[in-house]
This record gives structure tokens, C-alpha cells and sequence, in this order.
């Protein structure tokens, strides 16, 4: 009962908003689509002839950006392939130490003048490291790691990818900071960039892969570039963020003693707001680690490579060990990054004595590494880990996916047909029916009623941008898949977000859980989903709910953590049940932060969209696919533009409208989503 | 203890031979590495290695760099890549027509191989369809290959939509009663296959060859009216006058590719690459070895180069 009175309260709070605009809006929508299919046929079906060549321009503007620009002395390409040169020394570098040796010459020529650094060696540094930034548990942990690397064979490829992370990160740390250093200082600047990087971070990686290949070069550094486009984007935005955020009395303070604007920068404003900015490392870390697939395409190899090759071959066992991993090369860096930060926070004292007394694990890491390589030249299994010890999960994965679709592929084809049939189908064709002059019109309204004049000319240019492409079905077809994933994981993530906060040891579980989704390759479980529920719709839903949950359970449980625990007492004082308390109190009050989950829902659903291409699906995702593999930059671009653009407007609506419901709940503004 | 006495041997013999060979192709044109393009799939690895191993025998630097099987054009043409030794006409012609034709790569001649790609269903399923593997079987039995989203019609899984030629087109001339469904990837094209046929249970698909699922499973090929060009470009040849696609995949060459300018700085690799010759049996049994009885594709490599010594000498002979 009491949850029905819950919901009717909400019902009444709902329409304390003007909905009237919007009944009237849509019953307006439904009649005119109801009435006018003869009269109007051009506002039903975007006609062909009406799209503008947009995707023939940017083809010849690439053409000619990669053939025949110029600034005079050099050429845009020479610019590019020289910057590809300078990348291309750090990262032999570090291919040189953690993978292939110190090489003289090239191709099959070269001679290994030095072997690289010995397995023991590694696994010996990063253990250190862990126990110098926080303790013996952390030392074990990374120890783990990297033992399973060895352990299960995937050591050669893991220092493959692990020499191009060691690389790309800190370039997209330091791009990202400056950027966002000058964002901070420079108004202009910032408005600027923002939209610049929305759509690093939501345009399709395979959209422009075609013109980095181009520019950069094949091989491993175009594959970095690609990298550190797309992994750069949070840094900026923590940077800002974080700088802004830097309190009063420290700058003023800086002002007192006479800092310069530079000094201001570097000595005062960076360091304080070290713990902060520590979050965009993390994220530029486990975004580095996502991409690694996607790089392997295009010439990084490494252990994306044989996560492709073994799922090609259907050896899910092998696929899945490589992408584990991936997971716990990430889980690595990113619970050492952790703990880098924090102890950056704590005081250090100076230790006394020798230069080794003074620094005991820079000390260690060195004798030991020069130890293990010394040996290692005599004794092979300090060298490389023995062949004959590493361990495999053999057919295991391979027979247990075999038990599953011979025993319950009936059960499964039944929850499959009942979700296609009464969701997943109607759905779509609703969205395909509707015409495209509506769609464009609600969300303009949708614009205005949430966010006044500006939005309004924004959702209507970006959504009017898909129509004139030619781009709308398949932008339905998108929507659809994306809606219904989004509605999916928000069923399943908010209940486990809640459940997450209010019970620890839930919410231990549940941590590793979404880690473990968001790094694992969707590669990895794609296949044994194909096996189980065929190629279509469905099996790209599953891929994509199970991406794009992390949000939708982090953020509820961030969210109803951070209720201020006063509020949550005076119920429970006013004599409110359980029940009362979630329902009346947490869940509204948690509700801003339950949008901006959904909101990266969104994004993460979006991103995922070309991974599912590869399942088959019919949208922009695809279009993306198609236009790579054809090597097509300008239907490319234009596709992934028009993904960028519905994440754009998902995005900025959502925002505005959590924006609202902040005040209304006297919750103060936060900046924006994201 | 033999264990090493064999590596000294090994070595020695190793030696010699580098020796033997250095002394004999010692001056080729051009130290730079020639850097041979690597695709996802086992076939073109063993095609490239093969060739890569064999130019080494001669005496070039090779590299191997990993690449996008359509996405390599662009380094074909530039110059950062030089060989592809796989692109197969049934997928890849319109890209290397377009890539051909800048001027800037080069086709250097068939593989010897040939690309099969048929519509395929697995043996089991003769007995729930008499009459295949003839085509006309197939609409009597359009019920046994249907699912719950398609039925009453039939449900065929094609391949990538970027790759697969004309099934809706097919679909129609014949009047199958049929519906295409785009599998995204070869990957998942082949998941399902796996899964049903673990379960024996209706599936007709796009297969090509040479591909290991062909040894691993047991099927056929249905049998179209057979390819001619005509067909696909006079609706009025074949049973449907009305319009052209009523008959059977074409089998197609697989081409070698390459950098054109790299043919004036390495004459002699070059001219290695186009006597480059190998066939679908031989291919197939390499790509058994290496896919199914999970061989190292290197040592495979190596032994294929050992029995074949006067075969790939031939090749790099001026």
C-alpha cells in the first residue's frame, strides 16, 4: 500500500510540471502522423533527393587535407608523419625494454643487442611499486597480476600492450592537463573545447581511423594516436573541473606571497588539486585499456590481437584468458594509480643515511632488476617463464558454453522471443513510423521547455543534421537499440545500486563485478552470446546492457550513499517505514545522480554500438563499420557524427533537466553532467 | 643433455645453411625491410609467412605488420605497407579496383588459390530436406530452416554485409522463400554454426573456403544454376528473365597486392611474390594444422618449408 501512495505522490509531483504542453504536444504528434501519411509524404519519409552530398565534401576535404594542404614550408601530412615520428622513440623504447630487447636494425635483419627486462624483473618493480605507494596487500595484488600473466601465457602479448599503455598514458595525462590548465585560464578557450571534446568522446573510433592511417602511418603509433584521442578527453575535463574547484584561501594565499600566473599554476593551483586530478589519470587508464582492442586492428597487436584471433578460430577458452588479461592489466594500473594518489596527499619526511637508505625501493627495483637480467642471461627461467609451468583453462569455457546451448538453448529462445516480440519489435517499428518531422519537433520542444532558446536551436541543428544526411532510419533503428538496452540496464542497475549502498559487503561484490564488465573486451562474452541467442537484435542488446550497466549501478549507489544522513534520521524519527524511507526519501533525493547514470548509460550504450555492428545490427553503428571497411572517410564521418550528435542531445536534455530537478529539491547547481 | 647436443646441431646446420644462402642470393637490391601486411585470419597468416620466410631465404628484410584487411590500402598506396598477399575477389575487388586504379599499387598475379563461397547447410540436415543439395529443395522445405522471428519463411544467415554478394538480390530472382539475415562478422557467423551444430539443429549459412569450418564440419554446398557472368549482368539470362542474380556465387581468384614503387627498389622480391603458388588442398591442410589440431602456425611454417625446398627455391631463382 504503501508504495501505491509512493507512486501516487510522484504522480502528483510529476504534474506539478507543465504537462499540459506536453499532452497537447503529443496528441498533436499522433494525429498529424495519423492524418497526413498521403498528403505529406516528404514528413513522413525524409526524401532521398533532399540529402545534401555532406558526406562527398568531407571525403574530398580529407583527400585534399591529406594530399595537397599545406602551411608553406611543410605539408599537413609531413606535419603528422613527423609527429608520428617523434611518438615513434618512446614507444621503441619502451618495446625495446619490456618486450623485444634493445634492437639493432630493422625488420628481420635487426640483431638483439640486450634481451628485454626478465619476467621476475617486471613482476619484482610493480610489486615494489605497490608496496612503496601503499603496503604489502597492494605489493601482492600487482604481484597476482602480473604471476597470472605469466602463468597462463599471455606474458609476451601483455608487454606488447603494456609498452604501448606506458606510452600513451602519460602523453594523454600531459595533453590533458595543459588543455585543461589553458581551459581554465583562457574563458574563450574553454567554450571552445567543450564541444571539440564531446565529440572525441562520442564520435566512433572506427569513423575516423581510415584518416589517422593516413596521416600517421600504419602500425603502432597510429594505433597510440587513436588511443590518446580518445582516452584524453576525461583528463581535460577533470582538469578543469578540478582546478575550479581548488579552494579560495589556498589562491588567495598564492596571491599574498606573490606567485606569478605561472607559479600560480604549477606550484599552487596543480598541487592542490593533485587528488582530484588523480580521477583523470584513472579514467585515461581503463579508457587506454578499452581501446585496446580496436588498436589491435590496426597494427598494435598485443593481447587485443589474440582476443580477435582466438574468438576468429572460436576458441572462446583462449579469448576469454586473453581478455582476463586485458582486465588485469588494468586492475593493476589502476589500484596502483589509486594508491599513487592518495600517499601523494600524505606528508613525507625525509629519511636519513646513504642515497640507498634515502630511497629503498628505487634502491630495490634497481639491484633487482640488474640481478634477474645478469642471471637471467644463464638461467632461461628467470628470463622468460618456463613453457612447461604455464597453466590453461584448456576447452573448459568452450564446453561449458557447449552444456548451456545443448541443455537450455530452448529455455533461452523462449525469453528471447518473449522480449523480441512484445518489447524489442514493437518498439521498433513505432520508431520507424513516426514521422521524421515529429521526432525533430519534440525534441526541439523537449529543447525549449528544458533549457530555453539556446538548446532549442541546438537539439534542432543536430537532429536536423541526421535528417539532411540521409542518416534517419538508421539513426531509429539506433535509438531503438540504444533505448532498449538503456531501459534494460537501468531495470537491473538501479535495483543493484541501492541494494549496493545500503548493504557493504553487496556493494564489495558488486565493484569488482562492474570493473571486471567495463574492461573485460565485450569481445570476449559477444560470442558465447551469439551461440546462445543467434546473430540479431537481441544478442547485440545483451552486449550492450551488459557494457553499459556500470553507470546506471555506480551512480544510483554514489548517489544514495551521499544522502545526508539527517534527512534519512529525521524520517525514520517522523516514523516512516523502510519502505517510506527509500521511497520518499533516498530515491528522490538520490534522483539527480540516478539521472546522470542514465545519462552515461547513454554514452556507454552509444559507444558500444559499433562493437555490436559486428553482430549484425542495422544502425549508424554499422554504417560506421561498413564505411571503414570500404575505406569511405566521408560516409564515415558523417555516421559518426550523427552518433555523436544523438549522444549530444541525449546528453545536454538530461542535463538540463536533472539541472532542474536539483534546484527544485534545493540541492544547489552542480557543474553540468559528466 | 641430447637435448642440447641437438640444439648445437641444429645451430650448426643453421649456420651453414645462412652461410650457404648468403653466399649465393648475397646482393639483393635493397636492405630496407619489406613490410608484408597480416590480416585476423590463419589462411593469409600462413600465405604471408610463407612468402615472408621464403624472401628472408633469399636474403631481404622482411617485417610483418599487422593491418586491417581493407583499411591496408591506404598504406599500400603510400608506401608504409608493401605486400598483401590475400585479397580474394569475392570481397575485396571493389576496394582494390579503386586502390589499382590511383596508380599507386600494383596487382601482382594469382595466389593459385581459389575462393569458394556458397550458400552451405550441415549434412544432418539432408535427411529434414531431401533433394539438396539441390536449390529447388530448398522452398519445399522453408518450414525446417525457419525461427520464431522469420517463419513461415526460411532463415538464411549471410555474411558481413560488407562482403556477401547479392542474397537479397538471389533471394527474389528465385523466388526463395527465404529471409536474409547479416551475421557482422565472420566470427559470428561461424559462433552460430558451432552452436547449431552441437545441438543439430536447422541452420543454412554463407560459408567460404578455404576456411577450417570446412574440415571441421561435416555439409555441402547448395547447388544454384551455375555462374556465369551473363547472369549477373543480363536479367534476361537463367529461369527468371526478368531480372539478373537468379544463379550461384562466382568462385573467385585470391590476389597478391603490392606497393608499386616497391617493385623498382626490390625487382627480385617482387618477382618472388608473383611466382608465389599455392592451392585450396594444400592451403586447407596447413589451415587444419594450425586451426584444429592447434599446431604453432610458425613451426607449421617451417616444416611446409622444409618439404618443399626445390618448390620455393624456384621462386626467388632469377
Amino acid at each position: 500500500m504503501t508504495a501505491g501512495t509512493g507512486g501516487i505522490d510522484f504522480a502528483r509531483q510529476l504534474a506539478r510540471q507543465p504537462l499540459a504542453v506536453w499532452l497537447l504536444a503529443l496528441t498533436a504528434a499522433v494525429l498529424f502522423s495519423a492524418t497526413t501519411e498521403d498528403l505529406l509524404p516528404w514528413a513522413h519519409k525524409y526524401p532521398r533527393d533532399w540529402v545534401l552530398p555532406i558526406r562527398f565534401a568531407i571525403t574530398d576535404f580529407m583527400k585534399w587535407l591529406i594530399n595537397d594542404a599545406t602551411f608553406g614550408l611543410f605539408t599537413f601530412k609531413e606535419m603528422t608523419r613527423s609527429v608520428s615520428w617523434l611518438l615513434d622513440w618512446p614507444l621503441t623504447a619502451a618495446t625495446s625494454l619490456l618486450s623485444t630487447g634493445l634492437m639493432r636494425g630493422q625488420g628481420s635483419d635487426a640483431v638483439q643487442l640486450t634481451p628485454p627486462l626478465a619476467w621476475l624483473a617486471v613482476l619484482g618493480v610493480l610489486a615494489a611499486m605497490g608496496h612503496y605507494a601503499r603496503d604489502w596487500k597492494l605489493a601482492a595484488l600487482v604481484g597476482g597480476c602480473f604471476l597470472y600473466l605469466a602463468m597462463f601465457g599471455q606474458w609476451d602479448s601483455a608487454m606488447i600492450t603494456l609498452s604501448s599503455i606506458v606510452v600513451a598514458v602519460p602523453i594523454g595525462i600531459v595533453l590533458g592537463l595543459l588543455l585543461g590548465v589553458l581551459a581554465y585560464r583562457s574563458r574563450w578557450f574553454g567554450l571552445a573545447i567543450r564541444p571539440v571534446l564531446d565529440l572525441m568522446q562520442t564520435v566512433p573510433i572506427f569513423a575516423y581511423l581510415v584518416p589517422i592511417l593516413f596521416l600517421f602511418g600504419f602500425g603502432p603509433v597510429a594505433a597510440m594516436t587513436a588511443t590518446i584521442i580518445y582516452a584524453m578527453p576525461p583528463m581535460v575535463r577533470v582538469t578543469m573541473l578540478a582546478l575550479r574547484q581548488v579552494a579560495d584561501e589556498i589562491v588567495d594565499f598564492g596571491r599574498m606571497v606573490g606567485c606569478t600566473r605561472r607559479q600560480m599554476t604549477w606550484k599552487v593551483l596543480v598541487p592542490s588539486a593533485m587528488p582530484s586530478l588523480m580521477v583523470g589519470v584513472n579514467q585515461v587508464i581503463m579508457l587506454s585499456l578499452n581501446m585496446v582492442i580496436i588498436a589491435s586492428m590496426i597494427g598494435a597487436g598485443g593481447l587485443g590481437f589474440d582476443v580477435l584471433s582466438s574468438l576468429r578460430r572460436l576458441q572462446i577458452g583462449a579469448g576469454l584468458e586473453a581478455g582476463i588479461a586485458i582486465v588485469v592489466l588494468a586492475i593493476a594500473l589502476d589500484r596502483l594509480s589509486q594508491a599513487f594518489a592518495t600517499r601523494s596527499q600524505q606528508m613525507h619526511h625525509e629519511r636519513p643515511g646513504n642515497w640507498v637508505l634515502r630511497h629503498p625501493w628505487l634502491s630495490f627495483a634497481l639491484a633487482w632488476t640488474a640481478v634477474t637480467g645478469l642471471v637471467g642471461l644463464f638461467l632461461a627461467p628467470v628470463q622468460t617463464y618456463p613453457e612447461a609451468l604455464q597453466i590453461t583453462t584448456g576447452s573448459f569455457w568452450a564446453e561449458l558454453v557447449k552444456y548451456i546451448n545443448v541443455n537450455f538453448f530452448d529455455v533461452l529462445e523462449g525469453i528471447k522471443n518473449f522480449f523480441l516480440l512484445n518489447l524489442m519489435i514493437p518498439f521498433k517499428r513505432f520508431l520507424l513510423d513516426i514521422p521524421w518531422v515529429m521526432v525533430v519537433g519534440l525534441v526541439t520542444l523537449a529543447g525549449w521547455r528544458l533549457g530555453g532558446r539556446t538548446l532549442a536551436l541546438l537539439t534542432f541543428t543536430l537532429s536536423m543534421f541526421i535528417a539532411v544526411t540521409g542518416q534517419w532510419e538508421k539513426a531509429m533503428v539506433t535509438i531503438y537499440l540504444c533505448g532498449t538496452s538503456v531501459l534494460i540496464a537501468s531495470l537491473i542497475g538501479i535495483p543493484i545500486g541501492i541494494a549496493a549502498a545500503q548493504n557493504r559487503r553487496v556493494g564489495r561484490v558488486v565493484q569488482v563485478v562492474i570493473d571486471t564488465l567495463q574492461t573485460l573486451p565485450s569481445f570476449v562474452y559477444l560470442m558465447p552470446v551469439v551461440m546462445l541467442f543467434r546473430v540479431g537484435d537481441f544478442a547485440a542488446m545483451i552486449a550492450v546492457v551488459a557494457y553499459a550497466l556500470a553507470p546506471a549501478i555506480r551512480y544510483t549507489a554514489h548517489g544514495v550513499r551521499q544522502i545526508d544522513p539527517n534527512l534519512v534520521e529525521a524520517g525514520v524519527a517522523a516514523g516512516c517505514t523502510r519502505r517510506q524511507v527509500l521511497w520518499k526519501i533516498k530515491l528522490p533525493l538520490a534522483l539527480p545522480e540516478i539521472m546522470l547514470g542514465i545519462n552515461q548509460t547513454i554514452m556507454l550504450a552509444l559507444s558500444m554500438l559499433v562493437i555490436t555492428a559486428l553482430v549484425g545490427t542495422r544502425d549508424l553503428g554499422q554504417e560506421v563499420y561498413i564505411a571503414l571497411t570500404k575505406a569511405d572517410t566521408g560516409r564515415g564521418i558523417v555516421a559518426g557524427l550523427s552518433v555523436a550528435f544523438i549522444a549530444i542531445v541525449a546528453d545536454r536534455l538530461i542535463a538540463a533537466g536533472s539541472g532542474r530537478m536539483r534546484s527544485r529539491l534545493g540541492l544547489g547547481q552542480e557543474a553540468g553532467a559528466r | 643433455m641430447f637435448d642440447r647436443m641437438k640444439t648445437a646441431a641444429i645451430g650448426g646446420v643453421a649456420a651453414v645453411s645462412l652461410a650457404l644462402s648468403a653466399t649465393a642470393f648475397a646482393d639483393v637490391e635493397s636492405k630496407d625491410p619489406i613490410k608484408l601486411t597480416l590480416h585476423d585470419w590463419t589462411g593469409q597468416l600462413l600465405t604471408t609467412k610463407i612468402m615472408g620466410e621464403v624472401l628472408k631465404k633469399a636474403g631481404y628484410n622482411i617485417e610483418y605488420v599487422q593491418a586491417d584487411y581493407i583499411a591496408q590500402f591506404a598504406g599500400l598506396e603510400s608506401g608504409d605497407l608493401h605486400i598483401a598477399m590475400e585479397m580474394w575477389e569475392t570481397t575485396g575487388k571493389q576496394s582494390m579496383d579503386a586502390s589499382l586504379a590511383t596508380g599507386k599499387t600494383i596487382d601482382l598475379g594469382e595466389t593459385g588459390m581459389d575462393a569458394k563461397e556458397e550458400w552451405w547447410y550441415p549434412m544432418y540436415m539432408k535427411e529434414k530436406c531431401p533433394g539438396l543439395p539441390d536449390w529447388t529443395a530448398l522452398n519445399r522445405c522453408a518450414e525446417a530452416f525457419a525461427t520464431a522471428e522469420t517463419a513461415p519463411k526460411g532463415r538464411y544467415l549471410g555474411g558481413p554485409v560488407t562482403w556477401a554478394g547479392f542474397d537479397e538480390e538471389r533471394v527474389e530472382a528465385l523466388d526463395l522463400n527465404y529471409e536474409v539475415v547479416h551475421a557482422g562478422t565472420d566470427a559470428a557467423l561461424f559462433a552460430e554454426l558451432e552452436s547449431a551444430y552441437q545441438r543439430k539443429a536447422p541452420i543454412l549459412l554463407w560459408v567460404y573456403a578455404p576456411h577450417w569450418a570446412v574440415a571441421k564440419f561435416e555439409g555441402e554446398w547448395v547447388e544454384f544454376p551455375e555462374y556465369t557472368d551473363t547472369c549477373y549482368e543480363d536479367p534476361k539470362w537463367g529461369i527468371n528473365p526478368d531480372m539478373a542474380y537468379d544463379c550461384g556465387k562466382p568462385f573467385g581468384w585470391i590476389k597478391k597486392v603490392g606497393w608499386k614503387a616497391g617493385e623498382k627498389k626490390w625487382p627480385g622480391a617482387y618477382k618472388a611474390v608473383r611466382n608465389f603458388h599455392i592451392e585450396n588442398p594444400e592451403m586447407s591442410q596447413l589451415i587444419v594444422e594450425v586451426d584444429l589440431d592447434g599446431k604453432d602456425l610458425d613451426g607449421v611454417v617451417a616444416a611446409w618449408m622444409d618439404r618443399n625446398k626445390s618448390r620455393w627455391q624456384g621462386w626467388i631463382k632469377n
